[in-house]
């Protein structure tokens, strides 16, 4: 399983030379496994964009995961170059909700704020609820779980060769009176159990987040305490905040790395690759 | 043990921030958590890992209505649970101090997308003018 960091920023892209380094994208992952036909790919911020321009011919399966339909997940989605390829079968899967994914994307993927509506694009676009149940997509499988973030957002766990990669890329486990305390009464904490590699929101210094507490992110102190009371192998701080420079990121990582000696701990940075199984 | 859903985990933070006594109950029916004012209530400390089973929650506070006790079908909470309907009921309980209280207790259910249950959240206000 090789998983590729295509945007890592949180609320808003943040290009420029202070954030060069981790990158200014917004949300975006792609997973690929031993089939070069089928690609997954983890919402849809602006570093969709460049992923679509630069992934191979030879996928003809996308199955794209939306965490939530904050616009920094989403705003990438009309710039994805393979939703206008006829050759691709696109399914796009996000959190249940009472109102139809046609209806809640349309309202960004139309005018006026955008030109081209989802029902013009070229590919085989499919639309489908996140299920809690493990579902076979190829030769992962894949399960979703409610989190705790604002306007209805889903984790996703990603299993291959009996290797497991979480995605929560917007959480505020810290919400819960109990945390970290009791794993029990932890948002998130099932679906993160014992993750090779957990992809977690880092938004804040520690400092910072006692002003946000409600908004739905994590400090990277919070990131690194869920990680351990989870039992997760390797942590990657995400959702770097817009404000934070490249410097700043630096010593956050390392503030999260004096947490627990047995946690990996390192900083999601656009454009790099961790592979699982060969680590 | 297994984490709760996220809907009760947010439920339990807003109970945790009231003031008046706040029970919660899964979707079996056993009482999973609540709040320091309910402990008042109740003479007994909520403590960590600890559910109450149904069977015991229902009876313990020997519920009654104009003298007549109440079954635990017809306690509010559980009206809320197994008919996934809001219900609001005045009645006498035991408290943990032995003292017999009144109190109206306003619950409702805890439904999340796809129509999945996951358990009921009751308030309580005591009536001490009766």
């Amino acid at each position: 399983m090789r998983i590729t960091f295509h945007g890592t920023r949180g609320s808003i892209a943040t290009p420029g030379p202070e954030t060069a380094r981790y990158g200014g994208d917004t949300s975006c992952i792609s997973v690929s496994g031993d089939d070069p036909t089928h690609l997954l790919v983890l919402d849809a911020g602006t570093g969709i964009r460049r992923l679509g321009i630069t992934m191979g011919q030879q996928v003809q399966r996308i199955d794209l995961l939306l965490s939530h339909l904050h616009l920094d997940h989403i705003v990438g989605l009309g710039f994805f170059a393979p939703l206008f390829r006829e050759d691709l079968v696109v399914t796009i899967t996000a959190p249940p909700s009472s109102t139809s994914l046609l209806d809640r994307l349309g309202r960004y993927l139309s005018p006026p704020l955008f030109p081209v509506r989802l029902r013009d694009v070229a590919c085989d676009l499919r639309l489908q609820d996140a299920q809690e149940y493990p579902v076979a997509y190829g030769e992962f499988t894949i399960s979703a779980a409610a989190i705790i973030h604002p306007d209805n957002a889903v984790g996703y766990r990603i299993e291959s060769h009996g290797q497991a990669m979480v995605y929560l890329p917007d959480h505020e486990p810290a919400l819960s009176p109990a945390f970290p305390a009791l794993r029990a009464w932890t948002s998130g904490a099932d679906i993160a159990e014992a993750a090779d590699l957990l992809v977690h929101d880092a938004q804040y210094a520690p400092d910072e987040y006692p002003a946000h507490l409600g908004w739905g992110h994590s400090s990277v102190l919070q990131a690194a305490a869920f990680a351990d009371l989870v039992g997760a192998r390797a942590l990657a701080l995400f959702h770097h905040d817009p404000a934070h420079d490249d410097g700043t990121v630096d010593r956050l990582a390392m503030q999260a790395r004096a947490v627990s000696d047995r946690l990996e701990v390192f900083a999601a940075t656009q454009g790099a690759s961790v592979t699982l199984g060969e680590r | 043990m297994s984490q709760q859903p996220v809907e009760l985990i947010l439920v339990r933070h807003l109970a945790s921030r009231l003031a008046v006594p706040v029970f919660v109950i899964d979707p079996a029916g056993d009482l999973v958590y609540f709040n320091e004012p309910a402990e008042a209530l109740l003479g007994r400390r909520y403590e960590e890992m600890w559910v109450m089973p149904f069977a015991e929650w229902t009876t313990a506070f020997v519920p009654s209505a104009a003298g007549r006790p109440l079954a635990p079908e017809e306690l509010p909470l559980v009206v809320a649970l197994r008919q996934s309907v809001p219900a609001h009921g005045r009645l006498e309980i035991v408290s943990g101090d032995g003292q017999r209280r009144n109190i109206e207790v306003t619950a409702f259910p805890i439904i999340a997308p796809g129509s999945q249950s996951r358990g009921a959240v009751a308030m309580f206000w005591e009536s001490a003018d009766r």
